[in-house]
């Protein structure tokens, strides 16, 4: 009786090990078959969930409309999706699954930085290659990554260089406590620096922290003519929320945000933050026919109240960049296809032409938005031009360049 | 004086308010029955969801009255269900109670995700909650002292309550020496299930206070949770005094330590200080004598 | 209460049956099966501590986290100094505004002063730790509530020094260890083999330990403080010295799932990882050695089975799985063999 229940025990857990880690090995750059896999490794799990799996949902969507468009190369693309849970380690730990167990030819996902991190040493062993939807602090250049989201020099200071022109001279930079908003603070700072003008405070809140009332003290004694914002999520919602209570006026104080996107805004509840301002690439407003296309495609399958957001359309760009440049280098080889990628030339997308630059990162253009009582940006001002990708910011990182 | 420090002083003073709210229930509850409630923080989430949905129903100046007695009678039902569920069956055990609740707790999150959704709701304050006053240049926001009120008639009505009724009699007989309570004809049993919903009303309440500041997301009781685990630990066993004074003492240091440093930082000097304090108290700030040896 | 003489249920079956397997798996298993196994028994050697201070010294520690992030940062360091160009400084530090290496890292870039860290830093924090509280009788429920606190501020300090731990990111980017390549497949079977020959070592140990004179007094102060106190033992001493070496566990596993997983982060060692922790020990039974390796092993295995699958059920399935363990089976899987048996 007791060895038999032993035993028992012993094959079930053997049986959940295997069924748990089975899965064949593959070879990445000839796909067997008609079917071409490719990983969709966003975190459904924990934090990140909410805003990742909008990001996964239009990767998604692009993949459907491939496959029902014939495919690529002929072959139907077999989405493999895996949950990265927030948590880096098993960012790392999902894509190395990916490929080296399931044998996908190239993997689209992650969010924050850390999950990019842990992710990175991965795509180098194996020399595959990530597609990074998210916009990030720069100082990275991997030959094994796609970065389609902006480099602080598509965002952050096309933001700056709009607010110093409507007179903003002095700044107050709050953040939640985590790697983007530390160094888009830092290389901001050098500028304002440079520029001649002032950073009158800069705090960060732990990531999700709710409490403000000691940031807002500073701030109301700092009186800064702009509050920068790179805070996370919810914790915007108590920020704008303290920030009203303790009787400062956005209106002649006006914050500019690069966290909230669409999504962000329709949950805070507009009217708080009307008024203020955002900086992107993409913003749901954006006029154009393959936005308006895109924005109906996503909502008869997601809901007609789902929010389109930056990071959502560059998520789904990815997956028509590799398309072509697949295309391009007819093989699916992750190094020919990263080769093929860099010289596709400009390609259509919802957010407009864009291109991948020699260094991997996207071409394109950054918008000023404003917010409105319905969730949605009124677009302000644009940067005009597009504007070729920058990881080291010259003047806050000299010397380094990206080597690939 | 500095007005940074003054307003540092008052937002203390909110901060100790919404600590105390959140500790009083554990507090009580710890003082009868030895165990602590790791889904207390969901107590506050829950009053969060109800202030929200009560606003939803009735909008307006109305809707924040009422939603505090509904998130009170909704709090300390759901506090009422788990101790009569889980935690009576497991009061001989109060590490496996720390671990069972938590348990609840993870349930109660993601119950409150896939019913709310994981982002935050936001429960709109009236007019008359979201100005501020300004007292020798320093701004004190309404919603803050509406706290600060609140926190003090939750004080006021338990001390009442605990002084001079016949409920409050019997905790504090209870609350005493257990044993010998139960021996005088004391139904023990009922005293603790009347003080452990009393608790999750309070903390209830704490989640719409809580919901003038911030939004209200799955795992907002969270944020306050471990800040008022440590109000207990520093308060002493079942003192009501005890466990004000301790509120206060880490409300202020919190705020006024975020004046040098930064909001992270501040969360581990606080640690820091209570591991200080009880090298110095071990009891805590007040203790209730006792015979009892393994108190 | 454990019966003293058996202290371990399945004492006669279940260590060979899992050293058994342990050595199979190199030989069954890919390299990727293989490294997902080595992660989880690193994990297994945290289980151990636990089941040490909980199971038999009745403390409950929700911060077991804090130490194996210590381990963990501490191999973290020394990978990140080996990788080094001369002259040059971790990436991180660059774009988080320092120019220079702080002074407590430069030590690490030597391979013994590493492993001395690994094993010293935790156990001499756990020491500290545990002994400022427990000298002054504070124990128990109050104890499990200070590691908890303890957990959430060293995790949020890590992530608020960004320039010097790397942050939020945490270390990552990691090419050699002592020498030997990470990419190369020979290290990663290498770094199994040294995982389970940790793992049995700390098995065998601690099986020693807890049935030497100091594990009969743990488990005394456990069940009645006070009187051990009136024997004329101080349980102080025991109770540190056995949280130490739990924390030397702790950070020992921290070290080795670093090297498994190729990150340490912050996301690993916060207050919701470090209660994980104890959930895989109450599964696998908090009195057991080999009870809290299975249950490392099989939480961590269900919860990547699961949680890409059915997402959202996972958190409920652990929520559940915890209660019904502390409340109808406080002795975890092994004490289900066990009863069955008697």
């Amino acid at each position: 009786m007791i060895r038999s229940r032993l035993l028992l025990l012993a094959t079930s857990a053997c049986a959940l090990a295997l069924t748990a880690c089975s899965g064949g090995g593959g070879n990445a750059s000839a796909p067997a078959g008609d079917t071409v896999s490719v990983g969709v490794l966003q975190s459904l799990t924990g934090t990140m969930a909410i805003s990742e799996i909008t990001v996964k949902n239009a990767e998604m969507l692009a993949i459907e409309e491939i496959n029902a468009a014939g495919g690529v190369m002929g072959k139907q693309i077999n989405a493999l999706v895996e949950d990265g849970a927030s948590d880096p380690s098993t960012f790392a730990q999902k894509a190395s699954k990916l490929i080296e167990s399931d044998g996908v030819s190239t993997v689209f996902g992650g969010w924050t930085s850390a999950s990019r991190k842990a992710m990175l040493p991965v795509f180098e062993r194996t020399k595959n290659l990530l597609w990074y939807p998210v916009q990030f602090e720069g100082n990275e250049c991997s030959p094994n990554i796609m970065y389609s989201g902006a480099q602080p020099n598509q965002q952050a200071l096309p933001a700056l260089e709009w607010a110093v022109a409507q007179g903003h001279k002095s700044f107050f930079l709050v953040g939640s406590d985590y790697v983007y908003p530390r160094t888009a603070n830092l290389i901001l700072k050098k500028h304002i620096e440079k520029g001649g003008m002032q950073v009158l405070g800069e705090a960060y809140v732990p990531l999700g922290g709710t409490d403000f009332s000691g940031v807002i003290a500073k701030i109301a004694q700092a009186k800064p003519a702009m509050i920068i914002n790179t805070l996370n999520g919810d914790s915007n919602v108590a920020f704008f929320k303290q920030l009203q209570a303790a009787g400062i006026n956005t209106k002649t104080m006006p914050v500019m945000s690069f966290s909230i996107g669409e999504q962000e805004a329709q949950a805070m509840g507009a009217g708080l933050v009307e008024g203020s301002y955002a900086a992107w690439n993409y913003f749901q407003s954006l006029p154009s026919d393959a936005n308006s296309k895109f924005i109906a495609a996503y909502k008869a399958k997601f809901g007609k109240d789902a929010a389109i957001t930056d990071p959502m359309v560059h998520g789904y760009l990815d997956v028509y960049a590799w398309k072509a440049a697949v295309e391009k280098a007819k093989s699916f080889d992750p190094q020919a296809v990263r080769k093929a990628a860099a010289s596709l030339g400009g390609f259509d997308t919802p957010m407009g032409k864009v291109s991948f630059a020699a260094n991997q990162s996207l071409v394109q253009k950054a918008y000023i938005g404003k917010l409105k009582a319905d969730g949605q940006f009124e677009i302000i001002a644009d940067s005009g031009k597009d504007i070729a990708p920058e990881p080291y910011d010259a003047l806050a990182f000299p010397g380094k360049t990206c080597k690939l | 004086m500095d007005a940074l420090f003054l307003n540092q002083l008052f937002n203390g003073a909110s901060l100790a308010s919404l600590y105390l709210l959140a500790a009083l229930g554990l507090a009580l509850s710890f003082g009868l029955m030895r165990v602590i409630n790791m889904a207390h923080g969901e107590m506050l989430m829950l009053g969060g969801y109800l202030a929200w949905m009560t606003l939803l129903v009735v909008p307006g100046a109305l809707g924040i009255i009422l939603a505090i007695p509904v998130a009170f009678v909704g709090a300390a039902a759901m506090g009422g269900l788990i101790q009569s569920t889980l935690i009576r069956r497991l009061s001989a055990r109060p590490l496996d109670t720390l671990l069972a609740t938590w348990g609840v707790s993870l349930i109660l999150q993601q119950g409150a995700r896939d019913l709310f959704g994981a982002v935050g709701v936001e429960v709109r304050a009236p007019e008359w909650l979201t100005g501020s006053f300004v007292v020798f240049g320093v701004t004190l926001p309404s919603a803050r002292l509406f706290i600060i009120l609140i926190a003090a008639l939750v004080l006021g009505g338990l001390a009442l309550l605990l002084l001079k009724t016949r409920i409050g009699l019997l905790v504090r007989a209870v609350n005493q020496d257990r044993m010998m309570a139960s021996a005088s004809g004391i139904d023990v049993k009922r005293v603790d299930f009347t003080i452990f919903c009393l608790g999750s009303g309070v903390a209830g309440l704490a989640g719409v206070m809580l919901a003038l500041l911030g939004p209200v997301t799955p795992n907002v009781g969270q944020s306050y949770i471990i800040p008022a685990f440590l109000v207990v630990v520093m308060g002493g066993l079942g003192s009501i005094v005890g466990t004000t004074a301790s509120a206060i003492i880490l409300g202020l240091f919190a705020a006024l330590a975020q004046i040098f440093v930064d909001v992270s930082v501040a969360q581990m000097l606080l640690l820091v200080f209570v591991i200080l304090f009880i090298q110095v108290r071990p009891q805590g700030v007040i203790a209730v004598k006792t015979r009892q040896l393994d108190a | 209460m454990p019966d003293l003489s058996r202290l371990d249920p399945l004492k006669p079956f279940l260590p060979w049956l899992l050293l058994a397997l342990g050595l199979v798996a190199p030989f069954a298993l890919s390299a990727y099966d293989l490294n997902l196994l080595a992660r989880f028994m690193a994990m297994g050697i945290l289980a151990l501590g636990l089941v040490l201070i909980w199971g038999h010294g009745g403390i409950l520690s929700l911060g077991q986290g804090v130490f194996f992030g210590l381990g963990g940062y501490a191999i973290a360091l020394h990978m990140k100094l080996a990788d080094l160009p001369s002259g040059e400084i971790p990436d991180f530090m660059v774009w988080s505004g320092r120019d220079s290496l702080p002074f407590w890292w430069t030590p690490f870039s030597s391979p013994a002063f590493t492993i001395a860290a690994i094993l010293i830093v935790p156990t001499l924090v756990g020491a500290l730790f545990s002994w400022a509280v427990f000298h002054r009788r504070v124990g128990g429920t109050y104890f499990a509530l200070i590691t908890q606190a303890l957990a959430l501020a060293f995790s949020t300090l890590i992530i608020s020094r960004q320039d010097v731990t790397g942050g939020f990111n945490g270390l990552t980017d990691f090419y050699s260890v002592f020498g030997f390549g990470l990419a190369s497949p020979g290290t990663g079977s290498g770094l199994y083999w040294v995982t389970l020959a940790v793992l049995c070592v700390a098995f065998v140990a601690l099986r020693w330990l807890l049935a030497s004179r100091f594990g009969i007094l743990l488990r005394a102060a456990r069940d009645g403080e006070n009187r051990v106190r009136f024997l004329g033992y101080s349980p102080t001493p025991f109770k540190v010295v056995a949280f130490a070496i739990a924390a030397m566990l702790a950070g020992v596993g921290g070290a080795l799932f670093t090297l498994h997983a190729g990150v340490v982060s912050p996301a690993l060692i916060g207050v919701v990882p470090s209660i994980e922790m104890v959930v895989w020990v109450a599964i696998g039974g908090r009195y057991s050695l080999a009870g809290a390796i299975v249950g490392a092993l099989l939480v961590n295995l269900a919860r990547d089975a699961v949680s890409s699958a059915f997402p959202e059920l996972w958190l409920y399935l652990m929520g559940a799985l915890f209660i019904f363990v502390v409340t109808l089976l406080p002795r975890g899987l092994a004490g289900l063999v066990k009863r069955k048996a008697a």
